[in-house]
């Protein structure tokens, strides 16, 4: 098929971006996106023109590097990553916007590269179970029941890759903390830390300039691992009870 | 014939294996291993490269311990690295399903399973601390499947007969991983890590003989950087991309251990890789990598091809009788469980018989039917969702109604940098951890062993024996201005500057197709001394072509994708070469490597145990490598030809 695809070019993070059209014929609805850009960037790397800067690495859909707002929407429209989304989806003709992350707290680095370094920091913050090498105990001392187990590992099931941030109007990072605070909140382990998480977790997610949660939910719905929104609600609740409590 | 491609230098002398009962080594061997005091932790700096788990275990451990690390990485951040990839599960020899488990029988099956090219001590003390890493990874959060009483649950996979997999639906790679990530932002926040992302090791620093830091490049501003320290950690992954298709992730390279290597860091067995039998099928010349469906779909999958070649009805059509489900009927004991080398070869077999189905008739089906009748699809779907999930959204099929069609693909590089049993390279100060490495599969590595490794290596094993070395320092300051530092930093800059200026007609990725081609087709799942003769003919030709004739465009200053694969792209050539050198000299067939002069009357792998059971410790010597043999004794199993039948 015959698409065009209208993609926003920006050489470094202090320039002015703007959409450049291209048009590509003989595209195979078999390609993935990530796929259909390669060929793309042949092209333009034989002609003589910059090829597009796109982070991409697994391209299974677990890594969570890659990540390009399509038409509109963060991944585009089937509920996947961006790598894993293949061209069957579109159709002749079709004219495709793709642009990178926008939001405050993620700086373009060039053309559809972001940095999201905020996410490691916010992780820094609190997002783990202090538990130096060496000191565990036997692991089948410590019985999890399944429903929490379950809850807790579609929680950890985020890849990071931060279409969250960019689906929200407000550029929240919420969902993405809130995931970390519900999986590591439902296991027994994680509880000792679970006040001071929630609460440097929110504090540095603030610190960050992401904007704050309104309950829209779009973040869910553009989420590629279908997060849900009711782990919101549990970092909310762990917030009002650290706060409280400290 | 083959000596007109390298020479022989001496055999290696010194492993810094322990001797003694083998369940005692590892012990033994750490208690005279020298400590470091705490105190003296924190003056001294360990550089470790790559954030996948063996990096990111050693760099969260040893910043635990109270060393300065400093962490690289190219990803834009450390939890992308590929373990995340990893699907199915982590081995550990806990014994929970009372099915005849123990350490020594995993240190068996790993051992066999490698077809007796890995050590034995190291395979051991593998096996020895797999039980810990699931202590450890439980304590950290990690969210492993569990029965409903809310004990752990297991799994079985390739190549044995007990269940001891460890696993967390299809992504375990990406839990494990994350506790890792975790553990290790924890120690950026303590101020021990000091966390670098899109910076990409380009070459190693050595001075009066010793690992003394690295030149990156920032991935970001192009500038080039020297880091030194008293000791460099490669926790690299393996170098599947050669291949240009394989299931690795895009940026998977060699570069970093290739550079140590052309520093003087021998190379172990490049010729062993492993090829998974379970993949998607490639669709069209476009393709960029394949994908994995985890080995653990074999649990339930039923592998068939139709009896008769050229069948072209839908699979549903074609009734019991007339499908072949030719590694239950070939394999009976293992079934569809047989080794990633045995079922990849059997695959193309019947492939190369004309029974293949699919584009181009290169893919077998993986057939999920009868585990649906006896299961349910709720249970089906609980165990591998998103494995099937995966499937549907690369191939627009839907494998809960049709079988899957799969082929192999390569996944894994059993070789790597030598390091001796405290994972220590031949060069001092310099280790090697995880994937990077050559250690401890062997031939042939099985399933759910690289978790294992990789967190082994880095929680376990490293910090204890990275300590004897660190005991010695600090040493003596390397200032930025130092000869060997501002060499080396000339020689990327140089590099860098003379691939930019070819500005030819080629791009990169068609070089790497082409390189990936010659591989597949002539270093791939069978290999004869006439098609890696003609190969690294091939690959000379095409090194050549690319440093007159690639295009690069941009400027060495700044974001630059293309100038980061062409680095990548023309270290793979020198491995390549090195690989078939490696596969050529190797005149017997074990484990991934498979010599078509060297098999028995049914087709299975013929190895030669008098002539080469060593180890190939490749010196880099430009064009005529040097090869060093590390011979491999069997103290405690039996050496014997594999069997799953």
């Amino acid at each position: 098929m015959k698409i065009t695809v209208r993609i926003w070019r920006q050489k470094n993070a202090d320039s002015k971006g703007k959409l450049v059209p291209y048009e590509l014929d003989n595209v195979s609805e078999h390609m993935s996106f990530l796929e259909m850009i390669d060929v793309l960037n042949e092209r333009l790397t034989l002609e003589g023109e910059d090829p597009v800067s796109i982070d991409s690495d697994c391209r299974e859909g677990i890594c969570g590097m890659c990540g390009v707002v399509i038409n509109g929407e963060p991944h585009g429209p089937e509920n996947t990553t961006t790598c894993q989304l293949h061209m069957r989806t579109f159709n002749d003709g079709d004219v495709i916007d793709v642009e990178p992350w926008k939001a405050a707290a993620f700086p373009v680095i060039k053309d559809l590269v972001v940095d999201r370094g905020a996410f490691d920091r916010i992780i820094q913050s609190g997002g783990y179970i202090s538990a130096p090498t060496g000191s565990a105990p036997e692991a089948n001392n410590l019985p999890v029941p399944k429903h929490d187990a379950d809850h807790a590992f579609e929680a950890a099931t985020c890849i990071g890759c931060g279409a969250c941030v960019a689906a929200c109007p407000n550029g929240s990072a919420m969902l993405f903390t809130a995931a970390k605070i519900t999986h590591l909140g439902l296991l027994p382990q994680g509880q000792a830390e679970r006040d001071s998480r929630v609460l440097g977790m929110v504090e540095q997610m603030d610190a960050e300039g992401f904007g704050g949660c309104t309950n829209i939910g779009e973040c869910t719905a553009a989420c590629p691992k279908g997060i849900p929104l009711d782990v919101i609600s549990r970092l909310n609740r762990d917030l009002m009870g650290a706060i409280a409590r400290s | 014939m083959t000596t007109d491609f390298f020479t022989l230098g001496d055999d290696i002398a010194d492993t810094a294996a322990p001797g003694g009962p083998i369940e005692q080594r590892w012990d033994l061997h750490k208690f005279n291993l020298k400590l470091v005091n705490p105190a003296n932790r924190r003056k001294i700096k360990v550089i470790i490269v790559g954030t996948g788990l063996a990096g990111a275990s050693a760099a969260a451990t040893l910043g635990e311990a109270g060393y300065q690390v400093t962490s690289f990485c190219y990803q834009d951040s450390p939890r992308r690295a590929h373990s995340i990839a990893a699907q199915g599960g982590i081995n550990a020899a806990k014994n929970y399903r009372n099915d005849g488990d123990s350490i020594y029988r995993l240190f068996y099956d790993t051992v066999k399973g490698g077809d007796f090219r890995s050590r034995e001590s190291n395979s051991y003390r593998l096996a020895q601390v797999s039980v810990n890493i699931i202590d450890q990874c439980v304590a950290q959060g990690v969210p492993f499947a569990r029965e409903y009483g809310g004990l752990l649950d297991n799994r079985s996979f390739g190549g044995v007969q007990v269940s001891r997999t460890f696993y967390a639906r299809g992504q375990t790679g990406q839990q494990l991983l994350i506790g890792a990530y975790q553990a290790f932002e924890r120690q950026v926040a303590a101020g021990t890590v000091e966390d670098n992302t899109r910076h990409e090791m380009l070459d190693l620093i050595m001075v009066d003989g010793r690992a003394r830091g690295v030149v990156v490049r920032d991935m970001v501003t192009g500038e080039i950087e020297t880091h030194t320290a008293d000791a460099v950690v490669l926790a690299t992954g393996g170098y599947g991309n050669v291949y240009f298709l394989s299931t690795n992730a895009m940026g998977c390279n060699v570069t970093a251990g290739w550079r140590a290597h052309r520093r003087g860091a021998y190379f172990g067995n490049p010729c062993y890789t492993q090829i998974h039998p379970t993949c998607i099928p490639v669709s069209g010349d476009y393709q960029s990598k394949l994908t994995l469906m985890s080995e653990s779909l074999r649990n339930d999958g039923r592998i068939w091809v139709p009896k008769v070649g050229g069948d072209t009805r839908h699979p549903s059509d074609i009734p019991e009788d007339e499908r072949d489900y030719y590694l239950e009927r070939i394999y009976p004991s293992f079934g569809n469980l047989v080794p990633r080398d045995i079922a990849s070869r059997a695959a193309k077999y019947q492939c190369d018989d004309g029974k293949g189905v699919g584009p181009g008739g290169l893919g077998v089906y993986l057939d999920f039917a009868s585990a649906i009748e006896r299961l349910g699809r709720d249970a089906v779907e609980a165990k591998y969702g998103n494995l099937f999930d995966m499937y549907a959204q690369i191939t627009g099929e839907d494998p809960y109604s049709e079988p899957m069609r799969i082929y192999p693909a390569v996944h894994y590089t059993m070789g790597g940098l030598w390091v001796d049993y405290d994972l220590q390279s031949n060069l001092k100060g310099l280790f090697v951890t995880g994937e990077a490495n050559f250690s401890d599969q062997g031939a042939n590595r099985l399933g759910a062993s690289a978790l294992m490794q990789g967190l082994a290596d880095g929680y376990f094993v490293l910090p204890n024996t990275i300590a004897n070395y660190l005991a010695d320092s600090p040493f003596e300051p390397v200032p930025d201005d130092h000869e060997a530092v501002v060499e080396a930093r000339k020689a990327v800059e140089d590099r860098v500057e003379k691939l930019m200026s070819i500005q030819g007609n080629r791009t990169v990725d068609s070089f790497h197709k082409e390189l990936g081609n010659i591989m597949w087709e002539y270093c791939g799942m069978e290999r004869t001394e006439e098609g890696l003769t003609k190969a690294i003919g091939l690959i000379r030709e095409l090194k050549a072509e690319f440093w007159s004739n690639v295009k690069i465009p941009g400027t060495a200053g700044e974001f630059n994708q293309t100038l980061e694969r062409a680095g990548r792209v023309a270290d793979f050539f020198e491995l390549g070469e090195l690989m078939c050198i490696d596969a050529l000299n190797r005149a017997e067939s074990c484990g991934g490597h498979f010599r078509a002069e060297s098999q028995t009357e049914e087709g299975e792998a013929m190895r030669h145990d008098d002539q080469f059971a060593y180890v190939s410790a490749w010196e880099f010597g430009g064009d005529t490598p040097v090869l060093h043999k590390e011979h491999l004794e069997y103290e405690f199993i039996e050496m014997k030809a594999r069997s799953y039948k």
